[in-house]
């Protein structure tokens, strides 16, 4: 059977060893009523016809790869070096776990050791955990230990952080009984004179994302300042790839830095595996929830490396704890450590520049045709959010008959946007695709009917 | 470093930081040319905004890399490599097949924001996966987006506060928790702002029954149980537990962290519980990675269906579609819908087992308990109590006076294989608690039991050797206390 080693013989010689008639006898603690329940399962499959089965849902679906695509929205298509891939298809960590018994675990934890050493230098904080769930569980993370750090029980949220993120706060906050406010954002950032009317003394943290979601960047250092004007934590939701450009959160002032870790090497997968990441100021350093490793030494002095600061855990502390989580995303944290080695700062900058070389290539020439705009002045990165003279599902529907997935629509994400696109290049979007998109665009601005039909 | 007087395996000793391997913080690989009219950043952007120095990210070049990468591989323990017998963490064989099928384009290149229409392959997986789950746990609907089973926990004890607080029943803010529960069970009910009440348990880990109901009163929102509980022993008051807890107004919750026990053959619905979680990284074989990621989907009865997070997968007329319109939701605990590979690879090894799934649960019955009477004369059992999955041992008042339970599972990685889970539950002295799951063969367990013997051997010959295990990993005892002590969380240059 699949993957049971076991032949009947030896199941025949083990149930006597152990004394047992049948297999059966060794759930003779279990209530009979409740065993053997009618299982509402299929026939098993043979291997040959379970990658069949899965090349058939696969073929149902038509990803990115498919399209000519303009869709980010915090999850990027990027180029992956195909050492990530090999790294982490090697058994020797896909299949270890959590690495509890240090001396047979060093390969885990140095690579563990080198990402939150990374993370640290991308986000100018002392200190980075093993890494997170996501983005968003990261940033509800963050604002819990500003909770905690405070000992307050309300957080400001800026509007312009991922709409994924804004929904995980609320429920984390909700369960916690933490008042949530949500500052609107202007011109897609955050205002300065908003935060001054909602910040007081009652709130714990403000959590604002660089780039912003709609593409613009913030001006960071100003908001920590209004942060710490009233004693709250500054927390700062970062692409880690726009930190090898942009001026990285600890400089600009803020408490804590989280972030995606999905550009980083790792694919779309429909949401999912990806990594959070969580980066703090030295003094936070026992509030940080989730694993940690340190470098120490083994009995001979030699460099070693073990998960350390545990008493932070649920393991050891239960509902004293930092936070509840047991496991982190590991082998996504190795997939971005082996990304981020093979680029190198030179190489992430290289590919933060062409993206964003090509989305204002892009933008100018769209802002050019007639009914169309760049809906915010404020500067934007790789991406950027697209006024249009219609509503926009519309037109990614006309753009969808021509082979572009155009962007994401944002009525859904705020009503007021309904004629807005969020519209996203990386160095995956060819100069061709770009050409494409312009003509279309072109095309449809002038036959508005065929848009609206 | 290496030692000229004894040398060491290529594997053992030290091996470099990516930071020491390299410094080349500018260059880096070739990447594409813009192709369009192109200007430099900081002509695009503020300079303001333009951060002054590169971060301290070294490119490797890539022949560098790889054997940095395998030399440290060859410093892990994993499952193709030997066993893996940690208690209460499954570490049952992870299908290679799985891996191949996860990285299909179709799935791979798939964007959360797609519409249904673009991606109904994954949602009809989803939604086959949702119904399996279901019909092996005995609940009515599932949510797959928790990224965890601590995830889920927490996930599940949302929903049980969103139920009490529908039926305006605002002052259920205790949840019970056996003593000798997971430490995530308390932690999870901490982070809903509920107060936790330690439940005694016997001697064998089960519910101190009495007990148990002296804490039952109508401020009680859940009790939390795994069953079979952290001793690898069923739990027998069960379905009086239930009835008690039912009949008090509070709600079961299953940990499903030991549901290899018992996958298949009976089911936490029928013994009455309302909110499940799985760990499908341990029962449904998905990677453990290391350390995640995991993937913790939670089951409800009927009457939670309404607070399960948004959105879930649903079938109208053939089609698959993301339901986000469920007024009464918790909300979402996760970006988008969970991690999707995981959830994948978890229907791949469902759909291979199929309907034979029970011997799953038999066979890792079957070993643990062969491993247990293997290692009877060795080790004093924490109970008399027959296991189920797993169970625990001890090394106090075992054979060898002043041998602890570190002691052997150090000695065990010299041989090649991983230590069991040590000093968990804490309800028990010097613990070592084996599970071995169903994907060992005979031959695997016997060997374990022998290296167990040996160490015993050696231990009653020279205790101090043992004591100073383990001789023949990659690094010897590592200091813990230091690590501790003076955290060294990052490399900095010397």
């Amino acid at each position: 059977m699949a993957y049971l080693p076991n032949t009947d013989a030896e199941r025949r010689s083990m149930l006597d060893a152990v004394g047992a008639e049948r297999i059966e006898d060794l759930f003779s603690s279990v209530p009979a009523q409740l065993l053997d329940p009618r299982l509402d399962l299929p026939p098993a499959l043979s291997e040959q016809e379970l990658v069949a089965d899965l090349e058939r849902l696969a073929a149902r679906n038509r990803p990115l790869s498919a399209w000519e695509s303009f869709l980010g929205a915090g999850v990027y298509r990027r180029f992956v070096p195909a050492i990530v891939r090999a790294t982490i298809s090697r058994p020797e960590f896909y299949t270890a776990y959590t690495p509890y018994q240090a001396e047979a675990s060093q390969g885990t934890l140095q690579t563990i050791f080198e990402f939150q050493t990374m993370i640290c230098a991308l986000t100018g904080m002392d200190v980075a955990n093993a890494s997170l769930y996501d983005g968003a569980t990261a940033a509800a993370e963050a604002l819990m230990l500003a909770v905690t750090h405070t000992g307050r029980r309300r957080v400001a949220v800026s509007s312009a952080i991922h709409p994924e993120a804004l929904r995980v706060i609320a429920t984390y906050a909700e369960g916690r009984g933490v008042a949530v406010d949500v500052i609107a954002q202007r011109d897609g950032v955050t205002p300065l004179d908003a935060i001054e009317q909602t910040l007081t003394a009652e709130h714990a943290g403000l959590i604002v994302s660089q780039p912003a979601f709609f593409g613009t960047l913030e001006d960071l250092a100003p908001l920590a300042d209004r942060a710490h004007a009233v004693g709250a934590l500054a927390v700062a939701s970062v692409d880690p790839i726009a930190c090898s450009v942009l001026v990285p959160p600890g400089e600009a002032g803020f408490d804590v830095a989280v972030g995606e870790g999905q550009p980083l090497g790792i694919p779309a997968s429909f949401g999912g595996p990806y990594v959070g990441f969580m980066a703090v100021r030295e003094a936070l350093v026992r509030r940080l929830p989730g694993r940690l490793v340190g470098m120490t030494a083994d009995h001979r002095g030699r460099r070693a490396y073990t998960l350390t600061l545990q008493a932070r855990e649920q393991h050891i502390r239960r509902e004293k704890a930092t936070s509840n989580i047991c496991t982190n995303h590991a082998l996504m944290a190795l997939a971005a450590t082996i990304y981020m080695a093979r680029m190198g700062a030179g190489g992430m900058r290289a590919v933060a520049e062409v993206s964003a070389q090509r989305a204002h290539a892009l933008a100018d020439r769209l802002a050019a045709l007639p009914g169309f705009s760049v809906a915010f002045d404020a500067p934007f990165l790789w991406e950027f959010t697209l006024r249009l003279p219609c509503d926009a599902s519309q037109l990614v529907a006309a753009m969808r008959r021509r082979g572009i997935v155009a962007g994401l629509p944002l009525g859904g994400i705020d009503p007021s946007l309904s004629d807005a696109l969020l519209v996203c290049c990386t160095e995956m979007t060819s100069p061709a695709a770009i050409d494409h998109y312009l003509d279309a665009a072109r095309e449809l601005a002038k036959r508005p009917q065929e848009v609206t039909a | 470093m290496s030692d000229v007087t004894a040398p060491t395996p290529a594997w053992a000793g030290e091996e470099p930081l990516l930071f020491e391997l390299s410094t080349d913080y500018s260059g880096g690989p070739r990447t594409v040319a813009a192709g369009v009219d192109a200007k430099p950043l900081d002509a695009l952007l503020p300079r303001h905004a333009l951060r002054s120095a590169p971060p301290a990210v070294p490119s490797v070049p890539e022949p560098v890399l790889a054997r940095h990468v395998g030399r440290l591989a060859r410093r892990n323990h994993h499952l193709h490599h030997g066993i893996y017998p940690l208690g209460s963490c499954t570490m049952k064989y992870n299908p290679v097949v799985d891996e191949q099928l996860a990285g299909l384009d179709g799935f791979a290149s798939l964007h959360p924001y797609q519409p249904d229409e673009d991606s109904q392959g994954a949602l009809e997986l989803m939604w086959e996966l949702e119904r399996m789950l279901c019909s092996v746990t005995g609940m009515a609907r599932m949510s797959l987006q928790p990224a965890a089973g601590a995830h889920g926990e927490w996930t599940g004890l949302r929903m049980i506060q969103a139920y009490h607080a529908a039926k305006g029943d605002t002052h259920r803010t205790r949840v019970l928790i056996p003593d000798s529960a997971h430490g995530t069970n308390p932690a999870s009910a901490a982070l809903t702002g509920m107060e936790v009440v330690t439940v005694r348990s016997n001697h064998d880990g089960t519910v101190d029954v009495e007990d148990f109901r002296a804490h039952l009163d109508s401020s009680v929102a859940a009790v939390m149980l795994t069953n079979p509980n952290t001793l690898g022993v069923f739990e027998k008051d069960i379905l009086e537990i239930a009835r008690a807890a039912h009949d008090a107004g509070a709600l079961l919750y299953y940990d499903g962290a030991n549901l290899n026990a018992l996958v298949g053959v009976a089911r936490p619905g029928d013994m009455g519980f309302d909110v499940v979680h799985l760990n499908l990284h341990k029962t449904f074989s998905t990677p453990h990675g290391g350390g995640g990621p995991g993937s913790g989907p939670v089951g409800v009865a009927e009457s939670l269906v309404d607070f399960l997070p948004v959105p879930t997968v649903e079938k109208r007329d053939g089609a698959f579609l993301l339901d986000h319109d469920r007024p009464r939701s918790i909300g979402k605990v996760r970006s988008f819908y969970g991690n999707f590979g995981m959830l994948l690879r978890a229907y791949a090894y469902i759909r291979a087992y199929g309907d034979t799934l029970p011997q799953v649960a038999r066979d890792a019955v079957l070993n643990a308990r062969y491993l247990q009477r293997r290692l009877a004369d060795l080790f004093p059992m924490a109970v008399d109590t027959p296991c189920l999955h797993e169970f625990v041992a001890t090394t106090r008042g075992g054979r060898v006076e002043g041998l602890r339970a570190m002691d052997v599972a150090k000695r065990l990685l010299d041989y090649g294989v991983y230590a069991p889970t040590v000093y968990f539950p804490t309800t028990v002295a010097e613990a070592l608690m084996f599970e071995p799951t169903e994907t060992e063969s005979k031959q695997s367990l016997d060997q374990l039991a022998e290296i167990c013997t040996a160490i015993v051997e050696e231990a009653s010959r020279d205790l101090a050797f043992v004591q100073a295990a383990p001789h023949n990993a990659p690094v010897e005892r590592v200091d813990e206390v230091a690590a501790a002590r003076r955290p060294h969380l990052r490399w900095r240059p010397e």
